[in-house]
């Protein structure tokens, strides 16, 4: 590749050293080169990240509508509105229900997916791609075809159409809060969408079940099918599943696509970022309970974080590098 | 793929008998994979039917003629530029992939592989920024942006979501396992670390990088929230914002739509085909692994 000479032009202090040690004439260059590397990545971060949180947290002590410099401090009023808030409040229920419905729901289907693909001997590859494929497609155009094709309230919607061949009549599944149907849309849109996600965790993780476990539970006596799932595979994948939870609870808690474009213009149904949306750039543009709303849901999500790592053991893999 | 089968097929056999024999295996499979493919079979048959047919009294399964002109009726409706917002969608799913992939890859490795006493409390700056999803702190985001003039901008939209701590700390975690020997061989070889990184790091990471690229794509071109945060003037929409729009407005024109969602789709289900198994791979390492 590069002769040796070029090593002079990198390293030029400890000339002398390099023929003994060729890694020891770098040290002094470490400092620079750390800095060279990581310099562009750590001043975005500063400027977009924590200059934004920051100012989020200045932002909600004050009364900010229509501005972001503001100078009427305000304590912790935008605080106590958004907690006496009963949309704020409600959004936080409505998270509540989604993640009551969405997260067992699609670790079962995956799950189930990735059982049935894991036994499949004929075209796997093929219906692999069949689950996964949702994957990529968005939740807003998933929104659109769930809104105005399978779920549309008017006669000629999909499942008007099934329910109509019994003689039922048309559901408008989303323009009416009661009953509640419009979580049956919500919840099998995101299924569809993100359930061949964790199927490839859960996939991944039942190859890596040894085999020699199955051929043991075989010789114990263990009968093949609901025993040997229930004693062998699903507590090889405690880990998989724990994760899988809790990834799923944070997506759920994150949920904003398919609620904006599925309830347009709804009262009902609004999840925390949802909400947010509307209080801070909605009508008001109220920066200040904006903010506000954003440092409380932060901190919930700080604390579920933290008890995620005690779960998921994420300190002990720092420790051990 | 054939000489491996009997093999495997007799060990799977032994360890997996079933709760389901072969025939509900398939028949459960057969079942899931109709289900999967309905919403992707109404895409296509509105996107290239008449609205008449498909607001017709009976369902129709397909349409009789196949309407290509609805591509044309797509493009030529002025009341959204969709042409426009495509472009925009392009623009920015590449170029916050190839950002990312430079920024983060990068810090990745000096927090990976370059001693520096104060490195470990930059990692915790990194780590920090876990915690904190960014899509909680879109107002505080959209605050910042809109004081620096980037609303309805390209950087707007792209140069915010760069510094991904995440990425960077994927990147860290695929550096730390990177064969040293490899590096060292080019420091014997005279290189610095700039050189041995681009010269030898990076070619020999190409699958790591893809299955990042694919992943940063794909999420790049879906995102909906901060483009819509920051897109105010319809110049300035990516497609999902456009997408959006066409829910709200007043006159709908199924057909357009139909066709309109399936072509924003169309770009990523390439990307899918071709791309999968640096996708299947990258979410294998780094959806729990990371």
């Amino acid at each position: 590749m590069s002769t040796t000479t070029t090593r002079d032009l990198a390293s030029p202090a400890p000339a002398k050293a390099t023929s003994a040690k060729p890694r020891r004439g770098l040290r002094g260059n470490r400092t620079f080169n750390f800095w060279l590397f990581i310099g562009p990545f750590l001043l975005g971060l500063m400027i977009f990240v924590y200059v934004p949180i920051g100012w989020s947290i200045y932002l909600s002590f004050f009364e900010a509508r229509f501005t972001v410099t503001p100078s009427k401090f305000v304590g912790f009023d935008n605080y106590t509105y958004m907690l006496t808030n009963p949309d704020f409040v409600g959004s936080l229920g409505t998270f509540t229900v989604f993640a009551a419905f969405i997260v067992p729901t699609t670790w079962a289907l995956s799950l189930g997916l990735a059982l049935l693909v894991n036994r499949l001997r004929f075209m796997r590859a093929f219906f692999r791609s069949v689950f996964f494929l949702p994957t990529a497609c968005s939740y807003v155009a998933a929104a659109l075809i769930w809104k105005m094709s399978i779920f549309s309230g008017v006669r000629f919607g999909l499942m008007n159409t099934i329910i109509g061949w019994f003689g039922v009549d048309n559901i408008a599944w989303l323009s009416n809060p009661s009953p509640p149907w419009y979580w049956f849309v919500i919840v099998t849109a995101r299924l569809w969408l993100q359930s061949g996600f964790y199927m490839i965790l859960f996939l991944a993780a039942l190859q890596n079940i040894p085999g020699e476990l199955y051929e043991a539970a075989a010789i114990d006596g263990a009968k093949p099918g609901w025993q040997t799932f229930r004693y062998i595979t699903l507590p090889q994948l405690r880990a998989t599943s724990t994760a899988v939870i809790l990834l799923l609870l944070i997506a759920a808690y994150q949920a904003f696509d398919e609620f904006f474009n599925l309830l347009s213009k709804t009262t009902w149904g609004r999840p925390p970022l949802v909400e947010l949306y509307y209080t801070a750039l909605g009508e008001n543009q109220d920066y200040g309970a904006g903010s506000a709303g954003a440092v409380i849901l932060t901190l919930l999500i700080i604390i579920v974080t933290l008890f995620q790592g005690k779960l998921m053991g994420f300190g002990r893999s720092e420790e051990a590098k | 793929m054939t000489t491996t089968a009997p093999q495997l097929s007799k060990k799977r056999r032994t360890r997996r008998g079933g709760v389901l024999g072969n025939t509900g295996l398939y028949v459960a499979t057969g079942v899931a994979t109709f289900l999967f493919l309905v919403p992707f079979y109404l895409l296509v048959r509105n996107a290239l039917s008449t609205d008449a047919e498909i607001t017709g009294e009976h369902w129709k399964f397909f349409p009789t003629n196949l309407q290509w002109s609805n591509v044309s009726d797509l493009f030529d409706d002025t009341s959204v530029d969709f042409a426009r917002s495509m472009w925009n969608s392009l623009v920015v799913a590449v170029s916050m992939t190839v950002g990312i992939l430079l920024v983060c890859s990068l810090a990745g490795y000096a927090l990976a592989r370059i001693p520096y006493k104060h490195s470990n409390k930059i990692f915790y700056l990194v780590l920090g920024t876990l915690m904190v999803p960014t899509a909680v702190t879109f107002v505080p985001s959209f605050v910042l942006v809109s004081s620096l003039g980037w609303v309805d901008t390209y950087r707007g939209l792209i140069v915010p979501g760069l510094f991904s701590g995440f990425t960077c700390f994927l990147f860290r975690q695929y550096f730390l396992g990177f064969p040293k020997e490899l590096e060292e061989a080019a420091r014997v070889d005279g290189l610095g670390y700039w050189g041995a990184y681009w010269k030898v790091v990076v070619p020999n990471s190409l699958n790591f990088f893809a299955a990042i690229a694919t992943i940063t794509f794909i999420s790049g071109w879906n995102a909906f929230l901060w483009p819509l945060v920051i897109g105010q003037d319809p110049g300035a929409w990516t497609v999902q914002v456009a997408l959006s729009s066409y829910m709200t407005n007043q006159t709908v024109v199924f057909h357009t739509i139909f066709m309109a969602t399936a072509i924003s789709i169309l770009p990523l289900v390439f990307v899918f085909l071709f791309l999968q198994r640096w996708l299947v791979q990258g979410i294998a390492q780094t959806g729990i692994k990371g």
